[in-house]
């Protein structure tokens, strides 16, 4: 072999080398890996979604508040888009021909990146357009109508607490694959907190389509389709008719009220007022922009997110803070001679002097409150008084102030309370004393609390001394989540101080001369309230009450929590009282209060003195 | 008319037979590629198809004339082609259109003309009459130089049109040269060269060095035999340390910016011993193997200027794609990666013809030119495609069977840069479809679809194919 020979031989044989190297690669990419067949799959397959009934939601009673109707998006392949009649198209569907044409021009000068990919040229048309179209769709080559499941409201309550149901947002389909572009999903409410109950399965079918873009045949008959499975259905823990009354009652009004079962912590009515029409978030329109830029806030769910000062329903926890502390005992006697003397003082309104703790809740005496809080901040057991706040503090806490109490919806606000940096920041460090925050004694200054938390603090008096998790959510058809709420959240006061507490509170309604609630009370059935009127900066007080009724084995608490309107008594008792009436009776038979709070706005200008 | 028959007789059938199955091949692929609908004749003019038809038409009246045309002509007017076609190569950049980027195109009313692609006839002929004459010798450095300006004009005019798929195809004609004398080693050197760029850009350099240390040693065996068994028992202890150590500590990996000391320092032990050693035997070699490790020192160490500084970026992304450093399937990664997908979902069998729905629907771009062996993929599977492989083999092993059967220096060194060309067209271009070669516009012999390209390769086969049947004469 000469050395020329030897070299054609070599280079035949890096040919060789080179085409080996190609068909082991072709090999290799041809018949034995497998992704690149998944990946031309998903060039070549056609995903046909179905889209699920979302789960409905009845009541406590079995009540339907919401359910689905059907609307049809309709939607274009661009790469079958044909000539068509626009007009024709646009008389079915009432739409403005010239904005429509732009549209479907835009679509037809993108088809090759579009391909076969549907687009919505229309959304959630109604059934009847969608019948009209199915008739005359053979002359629209490349529609078709896809079926969309829509919410439906029987009755136009508990929008804020029900949430809606709005297109998926790229954050979302970011976050979770299985959201794709045009998906619905649940906002705000229990739409959004049980949306993985409520969404139910898509369904999916699968064709494997030819060159020409016709549908062959299922993909591997079927193998990877799936039906769509309905969305569970939820029971709310919501009385309807409770609900739908006290938003009836709530017209007119700002505020919130709460009604909640002390047994077992289900909320019987969560009311924001103005509230949401949760038939007006249906679909695609501008009431959403309608409703955010409202100066009444109706998207703001005050009674989860609104951090009112309680004013003298706070009374209460004092007392049984007190008790607790054992600087005061049920038969303490404190004079008050309209007010707390000392210091910048502490006005109050006539009634009875001295009185004990009973008559001091009964008539929402100030001053003995002044008193009470002082023992407790300056009770010498305590180091000094950051200790003694810091104790304070905890008492509070554990009676749901100043943190989430926890129910089952989004964006709850847990309320504020004050702390020792605060008032070092606001007095300086060492420089304050109990006669600087004697505010706090009656329920105002750095204190706020949601509607809720006043409501689960009549809860835990009318439990004598604990609260069950308060929720609107009891199950699904199948299921109860009752385990969830069965714990009893103690608070830190021993339960054998509140009977004079209930004690006092049925006095305030049924106490006869000196009782501020008297306007809540309901012939035949025993119940105990606490009213407030909280200061305000900003206008008139607020009008705020809370009561539990029957006196015994309660069946329901409600913290009524009515902006600007005055006494506690005039407005937020007697809406508190009619609820429970409802509730209790079924029916109402004080038709003339009921007539008069319906109908009448909370008086703005009327000057008060004091705070019952 | 006798002697036309004689011609008929003589000339190489194998090959004509070949090169018109491939180009078949080409035009039912160009058919099924951009196949419509609604104009269903493979001779509608309309469609790339139907020029296709009008493309082979000509090429083969091209090939009949080029029988015709005596063998006298080549040797003669080489140069002058050469001349006119270099002039071409400069004219097209103040007169040509620009086309995808690339100012390397004549535009006569419906036609277009790639003078780039004459340029590889043009080369080709002017290097046979150059290394074919009587008394050449590769050695002297005259000649060196002549070669070396024969190749480098068209690549620098070609370069300045922005082509740079066409002047990288002027890098095969170091197969010919290699047959017709280079050495060897000048053949690894650049291989090595090439092994050590694509290592720069993956590894640390470092590491790069120690795989340049293990290179030189393994010379330094091949030279002296005597110590052979000692590197090898050297070498045999190295990779399972490779293995092993980088399986269990990750740290050391050659992608870390920390390079492994410990395998560093072995291997400059290793190369103290061998200086020491060749010094004490003085060992001729061994000048030779210093120069070759300071030259894969500099190389390694200038790869970052040249990768970040010389390339443009598209040819930055399309090399880094290649190699796996980046992975952006939406940009420079899509053709590649559409591509892959299209000839891997051909399966072993194929989708069957005009069934091919990844080139039909667009997702490979290209696909009746630089990407066409996609369709050939997708429709006829690992069938097809393995034996257009098989054509492109049996072809290029032709041809160097019909190079070394001349006598006549000016046809064999032709014939070599002929299959020289055909080589690296084939290599690179489906190499660059099944993800095996950076994205070089350059076409498929015989099959991509285009006037130009169909027409320099059969006027390039059939001189050859005339100068093998006269052979005798």
């Amino acid at each position: 072999m000469n050395d020329y020979s030897k070299k054609s031989t070599l280079v035949i044989g890096a040919f060789l080398f080179v085409a080996i190297v190609i068909i082991v690669r072709l090999f290799w990419i041809q018949v034995i890996d497998t992704s690149y067949k998944v990946t031309a799959s998903n060039n070549v397959l056609r995903y046909e979604v179905e889209y699920p009934a979302r789960g409905l939601i009845t009541d406590r009673n079995g009540v339907l508040l919401v359910d689905n109707q059907t609307a049809y998006d309709i939607m274009v392949v661009a790469r079958e888009l044909k000539a068509f009649d626009t007009i024709a198209f646009c008389t079915i569907f009432n739409i403005p021909a010239q904005q429509f044409k732009a549209t479907i021009n835009d679509i037809y000068r993108r088809r090759r990146s579009l391909g076969y990919q549907p687009v919505a040229v229309m959304k959630q048309a109604p059934a009847e357009y969608y019948a009209v179209f199915q008739e005359q769709a053979y002359k629209f080559p490349g529609f078709y109508a896809q079926a969309r499941s829509l919410r439906n409201y029987p009755r136009p309550i508990a929008g804020n607490l029900l949430g809606y149901v709005t297109e998926v947002d790229t954050a979302t389909i970011n976050k979770n694959p299985y959201y794709k572009p045009g998906d619905y999903i649940g906002r705000s409410g229990i739409e959004e907190s049980y949306e993985t109950y409520l969404s139910g399965k898509k369904g999916i079918s699968i064709y494997v389509r030819d060159v020409h873009n016709k549908i062959k045949e299922s993909y591997r008959e079927g193998a990877y389709d799936s039906i769509p499975v309905a969305g569970t259905n939820l029971i709310c823990t919501i009385d309807g008719d409770l609900q739908e009354y006290g938003e009836w009652l709530m017209k007119n009004k700002v505020g919130s009220v709460v009604a909640i079962e002390p047994a077992t912590g289900e909320i019987l009515a969560l009311i924001s007022s103005p509230g949401i029409d949760p038939r007006l978030l249906v679909g695609i329109n501008r009431n959403f922009q309608r409703m955010q830029s409202d100066p009444l806030k109706p998207l703001f769910n005050r009674a989860i997110m609104s951090p009112y000062p309680p004013g003298s329903t706070f009374k209460v926890v004092n007392a049984l803070v007190g008790l607790n502390e054992g600087v005061v005992f049920p038969h303490t006697r404190y004079n008050c001679y309209h007010g707390y003397k000392i210091g910048r003082g502490v006005g109050c309104h006539g009634h009875p002097s001295p009185i004990d703790m009973m008559q001091s809740i009964q008539m929402s005496c100030n001053a003995y409150y002044c008193y009470v809080f002082r023992d407790i901040i300056d009770n010498p057991k305590y180091e000094n008084i950051e200790q003694s706040f810091v104790q304070w503090c905890d008492y509070v806490r554990s009676f749901g102030f100043g943190k989430k109490t926890g129910i089952d919806i989004p964006s709850e606000q847990s309320g504020s309370l004050p702390s020792v940096p605060l008032y070092n920041r606001t007095f300086g460090e060492g420089r304050w004393k109990s006669l600087s925050i004697i505010s706090l004694a009656i329920g105002q200054a750095e204190l706020g609390s949601t509607p809720l938390q006043m409501a689960n603090l009549a809860s835990i008096v009318a439990n004598r001394g604990y609260y069950h998790t308060p929720h609107l959510i009891r199950g699904t058809q199948d299921s109860s989540f009752i385990g969830k709420y069965k714990e009893r959240h103690y608070t830190m006061v021993d339960t054998a101080y509140f009977p004079v507490v209930v004690e006092g509170m049925y006095r305030a309604v049924h106490g006869g001369a000196g009782a501020t609630a008297w306007r809540a009370m309901i012939p035949g059935i025993e119940m105990c309230g606490k009213t407030g009127t909280a200061q305000n900066p900003h206008g008139e007080d607020h009008s705020t009450f809370m009561c539990f009724a029957p006196r015994e084995n309660p069946q329901i608490v409600i913290a009524a929590y009515i902006e600007n309107a005055g006494f506690g008594a005039t407005w937020a008792a007697p809406i508190a009282s009619l609820m429970v009436e409802k509730y209790l009776n079924k029916e109402v038979k004080r038709k003339d209060l009921e007539k008069y709070i319906q109908e009448n706005k909370p008086l703005k200008k009327e000057k008060h003195e004091g705070k019952p | 008319m006798r002697e036309n028959h004689n011609l008929l007789n003589k000339l190489d059938w194998a090959t004509i037979g070949i090169y018109l199955l491939l180009v078949f091949t080409g035009w039912i692929s160009i058919y099924a590629a951009v196949y419509n609908e609604a104009s269903r004749n493979i001779f509608d003019l309309s469609q790339r198809y139907g020029m296709q038809a009008i493309w082979i038409a000509s090429a083969l009246f091209l090939a009949v004339v080029i029988l015709l045309i005596d063998t006298k002509f080549y040797p003669v007017f080489a140069n002058i082609i050469y001349t006119g076609v270099i002039l071409l190569l400069a004219l097209v950049l103040v007169a040509g259109t620009e086309v995808n980027g690339s100012r390397s195109w004549f535009v006569i009313g419906p036609f277009r003309l790639q003078p780039a692609e004459l340029a590889k006839v043009a080369t080709a002929l002017a290097l046979a009459r150059l290394m074919g004459a009587q008394g050449f010798v590769l050695k002297r450095k005259w000649m060196i130089f002549k070669i070396g300006v024969i190749i480098g004009l068209p690549v620098f005019f070609i370069f300045l049109q922005h082509d740079t798929g066409s002047a990288l195809v002027f890098g095969s004609f170091l197969i010919m040269l290699y047959r017709e004398g280079l050495s060897g080693w000048v053949v690894n050197c650049i291989i090595f060269a090439v092994v050590v760029f694509i290592l720069s850009i993956l590894w640390q350099p470092v590491s790069v060095l120690m795989l340049c240390v293990i290179a030189c040693l393994v010379v330094f065996a091949i030279q002296r035999r005597k110590i052979a068994p000692v590197m090898i028992a050297a070498i045999a202890i190295f990779i399972p340390y490779f293995i092993i150590i980088k399986k269990l500590f990750p740290a050391l990996d050659i992608h870390t910016p920390h390079p492994d000391y410990i395998f560093l320092s072995i291997c400059v032990v290793m190369m103290i011993c061998g200086v020491l050693y060749a010094v004490r035997h003085k060992l001729r070699y061994f000048w030779y193997i210093s120069c070759f490790f300071i030259g894969s020192v500099a190389l390694t160490y200038s790869v970052d200027y040249v990768f970040g500084n010389m390339l443009k970026p598209h040819q930055r992304d399309r090399i880094e794609n290649l190699l796996g450093v980046k992975e952006d399937l939406q940009g420079a990664g899509y053709n590649v990666h559409q591509s892959m997908v299209a000839i891997g979902s051909g399966g072993f069998s194929g989708k069957g013809f005009l069934q091919g729905t990844q080139t039909k629907y667009n997702f490979v771009p290209e696909q009746s030119t630089d990407f066409i062996f996609c369709t050939i993929g997708e429709e006829w599977g690992f069938t097809g495609s393995f034996l257009v492989v098989m054509c492109f083999l049996l072809l290029l092993i032709r041809l160097v069977v019909i190079a070394e059967r001349q006598k006549d220096a000016f046809v064999r060194v032709y014939a070599y840069c002929v299959l020289s060309i055909l080589f690296f067209h084939f290599a690179v271009n489906i190499g660059m479809t099944v993800g095996l070669a950076p994205v070089v516009g350059i076409p498929l012999p015989f099959i991509s679809y285009g006037g130009s390209s169909l027409w320099a390769f059969t006027i390039l086969l059939f001189i050859l194919l005339k100068l093998d049947a006269v052979r005798w004469d």
